[in-house]
């Protein structure tokens, strides 16, 4: 069974120089909508930033120094997003 | 300094709550910092590491150990949080359609907006933890997981949207300010940055009363309406008090919870007495007054009684609540599933085209 | 249409924008998704930011001392200049993206003529809203072509959506030669963006002769009256006072 709504992770470049900043995570039925969910979610549309969006199914975790998680996790499912993380100065709302 | 934080509305500077939020931050990145031992030394050691890391108050991470009880704990409290922030939309958003002037509609839109992103973010948290956002919106829509309270009572007045931003969002930041520093690391990451976007919601509702208090006989009267409804049901936002609360003692010792519900509603208090005063409008309650010898102010405990038939239902709005997101929930449906089909497409399309 | 003056034709837009946002802002709690609700209330709220905009400056074009609350709280719905088009009722989601797709793939060419236009706080205003526009078109377009190419059920609504809504656009084109811009010369813009995205989501255009229009003159639906009397009731109900 497919996901109706897959996870997304968002990674915002805040500005120029900077590099892609993971920020969080969304629900989107396909990237261009996850794209615009971002936006307004995240960034509240701040203009002259770039947003990447990437499936969560599509990450592969690389965690060493963690035991995987004892609550049964599904295969496709990413559990490691480390959600809001902190955004480097410039962007208001993010 | 609590109570100290609102001046005139003209002045009124982020202050205490908004400096503590940054000083949990703070906290974070140091406690981040500090070296230790990066994982369990084998399986037998996996509850010891997770004690440790939550005494040496850094973080507990999404793949860690962690016993099963503070899992759930972490996804009822953190889901419970988010359906306040999505159901907490419909009192306001009752008042967006008539807001008195076109800058009022545009701050409480924007408002409104917050909060479902607030939703959102909070979602997000409980999602490291293994649910998923469709099971807890089942779970919010069976009834199965509770919202906060406050939301059962309605908005008659436009004064209320201003009682909501004070005196709700107020006593929910400062539920909230401790939970920057909850144990659990993306649910600490969420509410700094909630916390740093609600105290604009709190300054807004205080300015609107503000401006009631100071205009129209009629407008006052209003404003002081709103206080006199809002100020019990606010009180009970807290929670019952210490010895009835079944969660406190162990989320405390798990550092989900900072403070006991009894220590939140003095600190809430304590700091409302001069605002109302600035306002010029009256706490209804004869028997509040300062207690030197407890350097707090003593005062008329919420009636828990209606709290509790609040929260099994009989509330004023509790139906009405329901109903209303149950059936958005039912009209977007068929949205949301034209949006799932036409992703489909897309990607047997894609499939096609690699394969060609 | 006789040709209107410069406070006549900024408040036509201002009105426009206004009842757009009022209508969009219906939509806050109630959307398919949480995210949508989010969404909709951006683009309302720069519906809403472009309106107090214009009506201040249409304001202080009138100089009868009207400010943008009065213009929007105190007056009644036949000296409301907007499009037929924005007061109609929300309807399911479809008619919400089908009044958005026409609204926006009228104002984005609006804004941009305007930014370019002789008037100064026009054409800084229409530089701002341009954006704005292009990315309500986006989110439209976007929408209209996931529920035209999504389910029969959604393509059923959309399409019948499409058909209520298009007679309302004729209205938005009626020339108008002195204005700053005159809408007739944005026809031909607005016909190639509408029918791109039509066809991507596998609908047509609906062929009818039916124009209905009055807006611009204070000829409204009847929907109007009842959107102003929810929007006006506090502030009418207070005269006077400060919020």
């Amino acid at each position: 069974m497919t996901d109706p709504s897959p996870l997304w992770e968002v990674f915002v470049r805040a500005r120029r120089g900077l590099s892609h900043t993971h920020v969080g995570s969304l629900h989107a039925p396909d990237a261009e909508l996850a794209l615009r969910n971002a936006r307004d979610l995240y960034t509240r549309r701040q203009e002259g930033v770039s947003i990447w969006v990437v499936p969560a199914s599509a990450i592969t975790a690389s965690s060493p120094d963690e035991k995987d998680a004892f609550f049964d996790p599904a295969a496709d499912k990413v559990y490691r997003h480390p959600t809001f993380y902190e955004v480097p100065d410039g962007v208001a709302h993010l | 300094m609590y109570g100290n934080d609102f001046g005139a509305p003209e002045e009124a500077s982020g202050g205490g709550l908004l400096g503590e939020v940054e000083a949990a931050e703070a906290a974070l990145r140091e406690a981040a910092a500090r070296q230790r031992r990066g994982a369990p030394a084998s399986d037998d050691d996996l509850a010891g590491f997770f004690a440790e890391v939550v005494e040496a108050d850094q973080k507990i991470e999404p793949r860690d150990w962690m016993p099963e009880a503070y899992r759930k704990t972490l996804i009822r409290q953190i889901a419970q949080h988010a359906h306040s922030e999505i159901i907490g939309m419909q009192p306001e958003g009752n008042w967006i359609s008539r807001a008195p002037s076109l800058k009022r509609k545009a701050i409480l839109l924007a408002k409104v907006q917050d909060e479902a992103g607030h939703g959102l973010y909070l979602y997000a948290a409980a999602e490291t933890l293994g649910i998923s956002r469709d099971e807890l919106v089942d779970l919010l829509l069976n009834g199965r997981q509770k919202y906060s309270s406050i939301f059962n009572y309605p908005t008659l007045t436009w004064a209320d949207v201003g009682a909501i931003g004070w005196l709700v969002d107020g006593a929910a930041i400062v539920n909230q300010v401790p939970l920057c520093r909850c144990s659990y690391g993306p649910y600490a990451r969420a509410m700094i940055r909630i916390c740093k976007e609600e105290s604009f919601h709190q300054r807004q509702g205080y300015e609107i009363l503000h401006t009631l208090s100071h205009g129209t006989p009629e407008q006052k009267a209003m404003a002081q309406d709103a206080l006199d409804r809002w100020w019990y049901p606010s009180l009970a936002m807290f929670g019952p008090p210490d010895g009835e609360s079944t969660h406190s003692t162990q989320s405390m010792a798990w550092k989900i919870k900072r403070f006991s519900n009894d220590e939140l509603r003095q600190r809430f208090v304590d700091m409302c007495v001069q605002q109302a005063e600035i306002l010029g409008l009256t706490i209804p309650d004869p028997d509040l007054r300062w207690n030197d010898e407890r350097q707090a102010y003593d005062f008329t405990q919420p009636d828990y009684d209606e709290l509790m038939r609040v929260i099994s239902g009989d509330g004023p709005c509790n139906r009405q609540r329901m109903a209303h997101r149950r059936q958005a929930h039912a009209d977007g449906a068929w949205v949301r599933e034209a949006a799932t089909a036409y992703a489909a497409k897309r990607a047997a399309e894609n499939k096609e085209k690699v394969a060609a | 249409m006789s040709e209107r003056t410069p406070f006549e034709f900024t408040l036509s837009l201002g009105d426009d924008a206004l009842i757009a946002a009022q209508r969009l802002a219906e939509w806050t709690t109630r959307a398919p998704e949480m995210e949508e609700d989010i969404a909709l209330a951006n683009i309302a709220l720069d519906q809403l930011g472009a309106a107090r905009l214009l009506l201040t400056y249409a304001g202080e074009l009138e100089g009868a001392g009207r400010d943008e609350d009065a213009l929007a709280y105190l007056r009644d719905d036949r000296q409301f200049r907007n499009c037929l088009l924005v007061e109609l009722p929300n309807g399911d989601f479809a008619v919400t993206m089908a009044k958005l797709l026409f609204l926006s793939a009228y104002q984005l060419p609006l804004y941009t003529a305007l930014a370019e236009c002789a008037d100064e706080r026009l054409a800084a205003i229409g530089s701002k809203t341009r954006k704005e526009s292009a990315y309500h078109l986006d989110h439209a377009s976007l929408w209209v072509k996931r529920l035209g190419d999504g389910t029969e059920e959604s393509h059923r609504r959309m399409q019948a959506a499409v058909d209520q809504v298009w007679p309302y656009v004729a209205e938005l084109f009626a020339a108008d030669p002195g204005a700053p811009v005159d809408p007739a010369t944005l026809r031909a813009e607005f016909d190639a963006t509408v029918a791109a995205v039509l066809t991507e989501a596998t609908l047509t255009r609906p062929e009818t002769g039916w124009a209905p229009a009055g807006g611009r003159d204070g000829v409204h639906t009847e929907h109007l009256s009842y959107l102003l009397a929810e929007m006006q009731v506090l502030h009418r109900a207070h005269p006077g006072a400060q919020w």
